[in-house]
Order: C-alpha cells, then structure tokens, then sequence
C-alpha cells in the first residue's frame, strides 16, 4: 500500500528544486550574434542531408559525390567545374567569403522524420549555416519548414512536387529543380505531334503528394490540348508488382498508359507494362504507347530494355553539349568514373548559387542571402538562362524531354533528349492554381 | 518520499539528478576536439532522450509487467502527434492542451485495440496490435490525406485558425510551440573554457514530464494493480482459475502504456510540429520493443537506458562519416590508415543498424535482463571484492544467489 508522507520542508526543497530548474534557461543569455550559427573562425560548415539507406539510396549517394566536388570546387581543388562557365563571378575559389568549406553528412532514410532529426543535429550540434539536399518531395517540405523555423537556408535537392514550391513553399527554401507542372508543360507538345491530339488516357499514380500533383499537371495539360483521361488509378507506394493494376487498362479503352511513378515504383510498374506486351496492343487503331512523366538516368537503368522509345521529361542530362554541362561532366568523371545523374547537377548547382549569393550579399544570414538568391538570374550552371523567382524562390530554365535510347551504347547512355522546351513555355503565374494556397512568410534569421 | 520505498526514492532522485544534469553529461568533450563528435548534448538528441524514454516507459507497462508483446505501439505515438499537431492548428501554440489531446486520444485507440486484440494473448495478441497498427499507417498515409497530411505529414501553416493565439508571429512567421510564453525552442549557452553546455526550454519540459510519469510507472509496479499484472505474466490460466478475470486489468494496462506513446507523441509534436505517418510504421513499433529489452524488460530504468542507447547510436553514430574516420587514424602510415578505415567503415554512418544488431546481439546472449544486468553485475563484483576484504563471517551469512 501506498502512504504519502508530505513535510514542510520536503514540499519547499522540492518546490525549490523544480523551480531553479525551470529558471535556470532564462537566466543565461541567449546567442547574441544576429543569426542561428553565424560561423565565427575560419571555417564554415554546410549540412548535406540526403537518403544514405532506404529506395532512393542510389540517388543519395549521387548526389553526395556532388556536394564533394562541389566543396572541393569552392576551396580551390580540382578543375573548378562549373565555376569557371558559371555567369557570375563572385567565387574566387577560397571557399565562402575567404572562409574554408567544411560539410557533415546526414542520412534523410527518406523519412520526414528522420530528415528532420538529422537537420535538426547538423544545426544544433554541428553548427551547419545552410542545410541541402533529399531525394523526395515529403522529405524535402518538411526539412524547408524545419530551416525556415530555425532560421537557416535551405537549397532544396532533388524534388519535384508543385508543393514545395506552392503550397508549402517558405522564405528560408529555394528550389533548382523542375516541377510536376513544368514536366506537363513540357511534355504535352511532344507527345501531340508524336501521338496525335485524339488520345485517352489512363493514370498510374503513386499514391503520395508528389504522385498527385504530378497527375494533376499531365492531366490538365494533356487535356487542354484535346487528350481524354479515361481513368487514374492511385496505387500504394510500397507496391512492387503492377500486374493486378495493368490488366484492367486495356479493358477501359484507353490507348496511352501514364505512369506518375518514380524510382522503383516506375521501374516495376514500366517493366509490368512492357511484360503484358501493352506496347505491341493496337487500341482506337493507334499504337499503345506509354508516358514516364519524370525520368532519371538510374531509373532508366533499372528499368533497362523496357525504356526504349519511352517518353518523359528531365531537368539535366550529361549529354547536354553546352560549355558548362560539359565542364561539369568532365570534372565529375575524373573523380568518379562516371558521368553525373540530374541529382548530383541539382545539387551541385545549388552549393554553388548559395556560395554565389553570400559572397555577393558579404554576409551568411539568411534574409541577406535570401535577397541575393531572390530574382537573380544566371547563366552557365548547365540550364541555360536561369532565373530564381523571388515570388516562391523557384528557379525557370529549359525543361529536357527525353526517350528511351533505341541503341544504347553503354549502360550510362539510356537516354537521348528529344526536344529542350524553351523557358518562356514552362512558366506559370505565382498564383496558378496548381501552386494556390501557400505563402513565403517572412525570412528568418533564427536566434 | 512521496510514497515511495527508500531504494526507489534513491532511484527517483538519481533518474532526477541524471536528467537535469543531462547537459553537462552529455557533453563531456570539449568544443572543437576530435571527440566532440560523440558529444550528445545537443537539445534535439535530448529530448529525444527523454521522450523516447517516456515511451519506453509506457511499453514496458504493459510488456513488463503482462507480458503481452504489443508489436504496434507506434501507432499511439502518431495518434499523439497527429493530436498535437491539430491543436496547434486549430487552438493555440501552448502545449499543454495540445498534450492532453494526445494523451486523451491515444487512449481512446488504445481503448478500442485493445479491447479487440486482447481477446488473444501471445503471438496472436502480437500479430493483431501489429495488424492494426499497419492498418493506422496506411490510412495515415493514403487514405486520410486530408486530416493527416499523407506522406508529407502534417504541418502548420500560416493561415490555420489557432483561434486562442494570433495565425502568425509578427514577423509573418508561423509562431512556434511554447508553454505560457516560453517557446520550447529557446536555448541559453553556457560556455566553460572550452566547453559549450546547452539548456533547451523543451528539453527541461519534456525532462520533467518524464521524470513524473517514470514516478507514476513506479507507483504502478508497486501497486496492488500492478501484482495482478504480474500474476497475469507468470500464470494467467491459474489466475483464471482463482475466480478473477485477469482481462480487465490486462486492457487498463493497454490503455495505460497506450496513453503514456501518447504523451510521448504529443512531447514530440511539442518539441517540433510535425507528426509524419512513419511515426507509426511497423519498424517503429520493433523499435520500442528493442529498446526494452535492451534496457532490462520488467525493471523500472532499464527501458530508459535502451531508449537513450538506441537515440544515441542512431544519431551519433550514424553520422561519422568516411571523412572523419581518416582524420582519426590520420596518425598512421597511410596503407594502415586506409586498411583501420576500410575495416571501421561497414559500422558507422549508414552501416549503424549492423553496430545496433551485433551490441544487441551480445546483449541478449550475454546479458539477458539487458543493460540493467549488466549495471548489477558491475556492481556485484564490487561488493564482493568489498566483502572478500572483510571478515569471512559475513561471507558465510551471505546466501547463495
């Protein structure tokens, strides 16, 4: 049995206790310099937080061997790669205003929560100034809202959902890649002129935010110009075999099978396809044929001979014959061995615009580099002319529609560009209705 | 004290003394150092210390004290979160009422679960609290996008009603969490020489939430309740037998350790406002099983011992990488130095899950009652060395374990 035996003095010592506890934060002064982790010796530290484990693992590795080269590349090593095609010239190569790169790395297990946690670290541990990275549209929201709460920018990596920089955009976060409604914006002439403008349609749709949107912007340019969506199927995201997804297609009357799918999700959902011998069916007296929005070289290759002649868009490829595409392609290949995936481009292009923007606003807090960041425009990263919007920090260049190589040459050489969709053909108002619904706020530039 | 036997007033006040020292603790190495990297004083890691210990502390509870083995215990940590996160979404930024959702609500799942699952017990027991738990991350994930926020998870947004506070801080931000104008994420530096101590204002609420439901939990394994949940473990058919129905006891158990993964949720959404459907995935609810049997399962400390090795393996370990192995063998020839790193790598960074299984591993074969045995060992090799020292008298009275 339980007995309480409360004394006078037991109560004050306790009460005493727990309230020198609650005080003792309020007592010491906070930090005093302006902005969370303003970096004071000679050094400063960049957090790259990309997925090292779970299904997008190939892609994180990728895009740390960009960061590498990249903070090589700002301290001075190397060939320099794109900072020497790069239109501005504000990086002299002696890392960010005269202070010595250093970089922590974070594993995202693309998991919001997990990314969460290890930003959060390589801010209040390892003292990052600039948190980069991530391999999905979840984890990169959730990272951007944690930067702007803490006061620190965020570049984002590879994603591609209309939300990151719609509905959930924030004024810390800034995005290099396309999205879902450039992807259909792009996508939709080519596929007019390649399959006629009288086709129906059935989705495949990873069921996630970044499926959705990416749905929702080939649905609406498609049919805008004269397509039929006859059907769109949402499919779980641990789905590994299509095949009870794929029988029903050919029953609905469709003649064009969309796959919003990415990473092994499309490479499985593509090689059911293929396997059920869709692309030999004649429907309506057309050709069957089949749409990968968003393709990346390491899906291509996982999905190998079943890619041919499959059309999908891109933001880079290394096969882009421009001077900076080229240096850059170089320089990765002699450290690596092979050529750069469009992750590890994003990512490199953003270490670099974030060196660019603090060295021309002389100063790391957030809201001076998110000033500099804001309406620049920018040649030489690979793209083409560039601008990062200031309305939702959302960068507008070239978008690459690409197709399977029929005759690939080696096992890097999966893709080959079909058309480079002008700038002025993938821009939308701020307030499209596929971005509605967010807001910038304000910068923040933490403690 | 309070209620409390002499050796669990010791241990209350030593839990007491470890957490509110926890900065200067985990900190052990100064700034700048090369062992700074295994420094874990960092307000993040700590609360998650602590947070993570008050769900271990509610699963040991029920697998503790019952022996049933719930395998979807995440499901009320996300329950928690996602209660949370709607109350600062639609009340106000205070926790305190946002934390009560939580718990309110978990239990009322817990509730439900329970009252269907713990019409088996054992494997069958494990397998539909699991069942259910997948179902709750699948509907989080797909299915209620609109009320969970599906794959991104569910996040604040400027325009929310939060109708007790203002929708925005002045300057345009969204407000973040806080207790009666403390926001939990202020944090003083305290810096000695070279060393830096960080005091986190949520690290300390979440300190203190803790330490009181550890009291509560020994207050329940003391309790009459708490010997029937006993007698239910060791022979539940003879308990049967005796005339007493041993089901409502072991349902107010569910719902009890249910409701304190929901307190854990909301601290967690408190500390940082977002709840994401992974909470709850399967891999999450073995997680908290891990870290029971890690710590001791049945012993009042050792889930909070599991639970801060496991957080700490996973954040610290998990973020050397190859980089700064070659700076610590660094003082080697080269072709040792790349050999030492070649032969490290596979157990850091990326490869902390291998480090994780093997010390698991050697746990469970050599230390059966987990990290709490391995404590008594210790400190049963001393005493007999005290007494070896003494007269063999008291040897003699001693007797045999």
């Amino acid at each position: 049995m339980s007995k309480i035996n409360l004394t006078r003095r037991g109560v004050l010592k306790t009460g005493a206790v727990a309230g020198a506890g609650l005080a003792l934060p309020t007592y010491l002064s906070a930090q005093d310099s302006g902005f969370t982790n303003a970096p004071t010796g000679s050094t400063v530290t960049l957090g790259f937080n990309v997925p090292q484990t779970g299904p997008y693992a190939d892609e994180g590795a990728d895009e740390l061997r960009a960061y590498e080269l990249a903070v090589e590349h700002l301290n001075g090593g190397g060939d320099g790669g794109m900072m020497n095609t790069f239109s501005s010239k504000a990086l002299q190569g002696n890392g960010i205003l005269s202070k010595k790169v250093e970089y922590v790395t974070g594993d995202t297990q693309t998991k919001s929560d997990a990314a969460r946690a290890s930003a959060k670290s390589m801010i209040e541990k390892d003292g990052a100034i600039m948190i980069t990275g991530g391999s999905s549209s979840g984890v990169a929201v959730a990272v951007q809202a944690l930067c702007q709460e803490a006061g620190v920018i965020f570049m984002a990596g590879l994603t591609h959902s209309n939300d990151t920089t719609g509905k959930d955009k924030r004024a810390n976060g800034f995005r290099h890649f396309f999205n879902s409604y450039m992807s259909g914006a792009a996508l939709a002439p080519v596929l007019a002129s390649a399959y006629g403008t009288d086709r129906k349609a059935y989705h495949l749709t990873a069921d996630y935010n970044w499926g959705y949107t990416t749905e929702e912007a080939i649905r609406a340019s498609t049919e805008a110009m004269g397509w039929e969506t006859v059907a769109a199927v949402k499919t779980p995201l641990t789905q590994t075999d299509f095949s009870s997804y794929i029988a029903p297609v050919l029953q609905s009357g469709a003649d064009t099978l969309v796959l919003n799918h990415y990473g092994g999700n499309m490479v499985n959902s593509l090689t059911n396809a293929v396997q059920f011998g869709l692309r030999d069916k004649q429907v309506n007296g057309k050709d069957f044929q089949i749409i990968v929005p968003l393709y990346s070289r390491l899906m291509a290759r996982g999905a190998g001979e079943n890619v041919k002649g499959i059309f999908g868009s891109t933001n880079w490829h290394w096969s882009l014959q421009d001077e900076a595409s080229k240096a850059f392609v170089q320089s990765f290949g002699t450290k690596y061995g092979f050529p750069p995936s469009q992750a590890a481009h994003t990512c490199y292009v953003q270490t670099l615009l974030y060196a660019d923007a603090v060295e021309r606003a002389g100063s790391f807090a957030p809201c001076a580099v998110a000033e500099a960041l804001e309406g620049f425009e920018f040649d030489g990263l690979g793209n083409g002319k560039t601008l990062y919007r200031a309305e939702d920090h959302q960068c507008f260049k070239d978008v690459l529609v690409v197709k399977g190589k029929e005759n690939p040459d080696n096992e890097f050489d999966l893709l080959e560009i079909v058309e480079v969709t002008p700038v002025e053909q993938v821009t939308y108002a701020p307030d499209h209705p596929q971005f509605a619904g967010g807001a910038l706020g304000s910068c923040n530039n933490g403690a | 004290m309070l209620g409390l036997g002499k050796k669990d007033t010791t241990l209350v006040l030593l839990v007491a003394c470890l957490t509110m020292l926890a900065p200067f603790l985990l900190n052990p190495f100064p700034e700048g150092s090369a062992m700074a990297q295994f420094n874990a004083g960092y307000p993040d890691l700590m609360q998650r210390f602590v947070i993570f210990g008050i769900f271990a502390i509610g699963f040991n509870i029920l697998f503790g004290l019952t022996g049933y083995l719930s395998f979807g215990h995440a499901a009320f940590l996300g329950i928690g979160s996602y209660a949370a996160v709607w109350m600062f979404k639609l009340l106000s930024m205070n926790v305190i009422p946002a934390i009560l959702l939580a718990v309110v609500m978990s239990g009322l799942f817990a509730l439900l679960i329970g009252f269907i699952s713990l019409r088996r017990s054992g494997i069958y027991f494990s397998i539909l609290t699991l069942a259910f738990a997948q179902m709750m991350f699948a509907l989080a994930y797909s299915v209620l996008t609109p009320i969970t926020g599906g794959e991104t998870g569910l996040q604040l947004a400027p325009d929310d009603p939060r109708v007790l506070d203002t929708a925005t801080s002045a300057s345009g931000n969204i407000p973040v969490p806080g207790l009666f104008g403390m926001e939990m994420r202020d944090t003083a530096k305290l810096e000695l020489g070279s060393w830096v101590f960080t005091f986190n204002v949520g690290y300390y609420f979440s300190a203190i939430v803790m330490l009181i439901s550890f009291y509560l939990a020994i207050r329940i394994f003391r309790s009459p309740f708490g010997m029937m949940l006993r007698a239910v473990k060791s022979n539940q058919q003879r308990v049967n037998y005796t005339g007493l129905n041993a089901r409502p006891y072991t349902l107010a158990a569910f719902v009890i350790s249910g409701m304190y993964a929901g307190l854990a949720g909301g601290l967690m959404a408190s500390m940082d406002p977002l709840a994401g459907a992974e909470r709850m995935f399967w891999t999450a609810s073995g997680e908290v099983v891990l870290m029971t049997i890690l710590g001791g399962a049945g012993t009042l400390i050792g889930p909070v011992l599991g639970a801060g090795m496991i957080k700490y393996m996973e954040n610290i370990i998990s973020k050397i990488n190859s980089d700064i192995l070659h700076s610590w063998f660094a003082f080697l020839p080269d072709g040792l130095e790349d050999f030492m790193v070649a032969i490290v790598y596979p157990f850091i960074g990326k490869g902390w899950h291998l480090t994780l299984g093997i010390i698991f591993m050697l746990v469970v074969i050599f230390l059966p009652g987990g990290l709490v045995e391995g404590g008594q060992r210790i400190a049963r090799l001393f005493r007999r060395k005290k007494q070896a020292k003494g007269d063999d008298a008291s040897k003699a009275k001693q007797p045999a374990e």
